[in-house]
């Protein structure tokens, strides 16, 4: 969104707001309900207990095992820009008290990209919920697998794939939560399989990105192609839920879902 | 420049190969016998030049001419293998769930005399068969039905065999609307939960998430000139430069060979080609894979159910290779 201090514009019908109010509102546009993209900071902040988070996995930083052309000064810039390793931010965080295993991707950091990093954090915050019978939850943006280190980003779809088996078969309930955008490799490997799939309304949510696809020579798409309430409307997600109430709703699903994980029955 | 297609690189040696045959055929219709023989020297002359040009082309082939060979059309596809490698194979179609897909085939068949289950995609040769198998690039149907084969190999306690020639899933409207991506990711999980050992064979292209929802298996098998890939090469030119034509360039940057998945630790064998590619001499590359399936059968069966999902898990939980900041 372009700032200029006080006000902003939105990024999707382009109205000016103030930007306190903007802030109040979780970055959701006041006029047309335009939910921006959010640090993974800011949304842990909005969604989980205050406090609550404990960052883990912080030492994890990309290589460049293929010496891809330009792929280190991406990643350099990337870590300028966002002061971190990698667009995954996980940890141990409480919803209501209860404890969950968190996983929040941040799409500014090379668009969400899942390369050796990215699929390794997300494997870890699985198994954590595996090792210390917790649900899962995670918030996913990512434009898809990362190119730049080619097949170990392909077979990281394979790992995260795993990992999320092996919380089934221990009965810790894995919830994901589809923000704009989610894509590619990253949709079609954990993110599909979570237990509940949440999307933010408007979220972008697809196979195949627009440069793939007009490669393939795909024309003629709905106006709601790849969107949340295009996932929703054909069943591939379960519920669209405002930023207001993603707090409430994920505290009912971690009671329900999880509810044989916590001493004592539900808090 | 860069040849486009298999034909181009390799149309110096078609072209010879040619010449050869129409030798073949003038000296067979020759009636003068001096003539005869004068002729037929003259072709084991060529057939030696052939040779040493075949060797010459085959012995440096480059990233970008492996993607031209993984997707010739003369090379073996799936149901090439299964009638040259198994006995008894019914082709099982259908998703239980409204639809067919014709890029992936799969069915029970016997291998040495034992029971297998079989999944692979189907590429096409000609242009209606081409458009039949979608180009190998399945729905979500193809995966689903997988899943069912998948489930049934569990059931019935067959070792499953999967075999990898896409280019991409299906990308399209309809594909997006049944779930491609949720498709892809049950299957690949699916090959998670089951205890069957699981053996996959790339035999061409090994493209993206269309390749991974079939090829999670206990052991990874390359042939020579088969690619594996994140993305397309040409797709990866057009996202990095906006010129799908740089797709050479791209191949090289992208890693996409099986020598590089080996290094990487991604697959467990590279199974050699003939001189000349696996479709100039395909009888030779089926006895490759034959006995390199059946070897690694042999390994897996020594696992006890529990082992062979310990086994997988614990091979792709490994994949990856990252840096540990120091702080």
């Amino acid at each position: 969104m372009k700032q200029s201090e006080a006000f902003l514009q939105c990024q999707s019908c382009k109205k000016i707001l103030f930007s306190i109010d903007f802030d109040q509102n979780l970055r959701v546009c006041t006029y047309c309900g335009h939910h921006h993209r959010i640090s993974a900071e800011t949304r842990i902040k909005w969604t989980f207990d205050e406090d609550s988070f404990e960052e883990l996995d912080l030492d994890l930083r990309s290589g460049n095992p293929l010496d891809f052309p330009d792929y280190v000064d991406k990643l350099r810039a990337a870590e300028e820009k966002t002061k971190k390793f990698d667009s995954m931010t996980t940890g141990r965080a409480k919803l209501s008290e209860m404890p969950v295993s968190i996983a929040i991707a941040d799409f500014s950091f090379m668009g969400g990209s899942m390369g050796s990093v990215n699929g390794e954090k997300v494997t870890r915050a699985l198994e954590r919920g595996v090792k210390e019978k917790c649900p899962v939850i995670i918030f996913c943006a990512s434009g898809g697998a990362r190119m730049q280190e080619g097949l170990l980003s392909l077979m990281q779809m394979a790992k995260t794939t795993a990992a999320v088996q092996q919380c089934r078969e221990a009965g810790v309930p894995y919830i994901a939560v589809f923000t704009d955008p989610t894509m590619a490799g990253v949709l079609a490997s954990y993110a599909s399989v979570a237990d509940v799939i949440i999307a933010e309304p408007r979220a972008l949510v697809g196979f195949a990105g627009a440069r793939v696809s007009k490669q393939a020579g795909v024309s003629k798409v709905p106006d709601d192609f790849q969107t949340a309430e295009f996932c929703l409307k054909h069943g591939m997600i379960d519920t669209i839920v405002a930023r207001k109430d993603m707090r409430s709703v994920l505290i009912s699903l971690v009671r329900t879902l999880g509810g044989h994980l916590y001493d004592g029955g539900s808090k | 420049m860069s040849a486009g297609s298999h034909n181009e690189w390799e149309s110096e040696l078609i072209e010879l190969e040619k010449f050869i045959d129409s030798a073949k055929e003038r000296a067979r219709k020759e009636q003068d016998a001096g003539d005869k023989v004068l002729l037929e020297d003259q072709i084991m002359k060529l057939e030696v030049g052939r040779d040493k040009f075949l060797k010459a082309l085959y012995s440096n082939v480059g990233d970008w001419e492996k993607v031209l060979i993984a997707r010739a059309v003369k090379r073996p596809y799936t149901l090439d293998y299964v009638t040259a490698l198994f006995q008894d194979f019914v082709e099982l179609q259908g998703d239980r769930n409204g639809f067919a897909d014709n890029a992936i085939v799969g069915g029970p068949a016997l291998f040495d005399g034992r029971p297998v289950m079989i999944v692979g995609h189907q590429k096409g040769r000609n242009i209606q068969e081409r458009q039949f198998r979608n180009f190998a690039m399945a729905k979500p149907e193809g995966y689903r039905k997988a899943i069912r084969l998948f489930e049934m190999a569990e059931r019935y306690n067959m070792p499953v065999i999967s075999f990898v020639d896409t280019p991409a899933a299906d990308p399209g409207v309809e594909s997006e609307s049944r779930g491609i991506s949720e498709a892809i990711a049950a299957s690949t999980m699916k090959m998670f939960e089951i205890s069957s050992p699981t053996i996959t064979v790339i035999i061409g292209e090994g493209g993206s998430g269309g390749a991974i929802g079939i090829a999670a298996s206990s052991r990874v098998l390359m042939l020579q000139y088969s690619v594996y890939s994140v993305i397309p090469p040409e797709g990866c030119a057009a996202i990095l430069w906006r010129m799908p034509e740089r797709g050479a360039e791209a191949a090289r940057a992208l890693k996409l060979t099986a020598e590089s998945a080996l290094s990487f630790g991604l697959i467990d064998e590279i199974l050699p080609e003939p001189t000349g590619g696996a479709h100039r001499t395909p009888i030779e590359t089926f006895g490759t894979v034959k006995t390199a399936i059946a070897k690694h059968l042999a390994d897996l069966d020594k696992m006890t159910p529990d082992q062979i999902r310990a086994d997988r898990y614990a091979k792709f939980r490994k994949m990856g290779q990252y840096d540990t900041a120091l702080f």
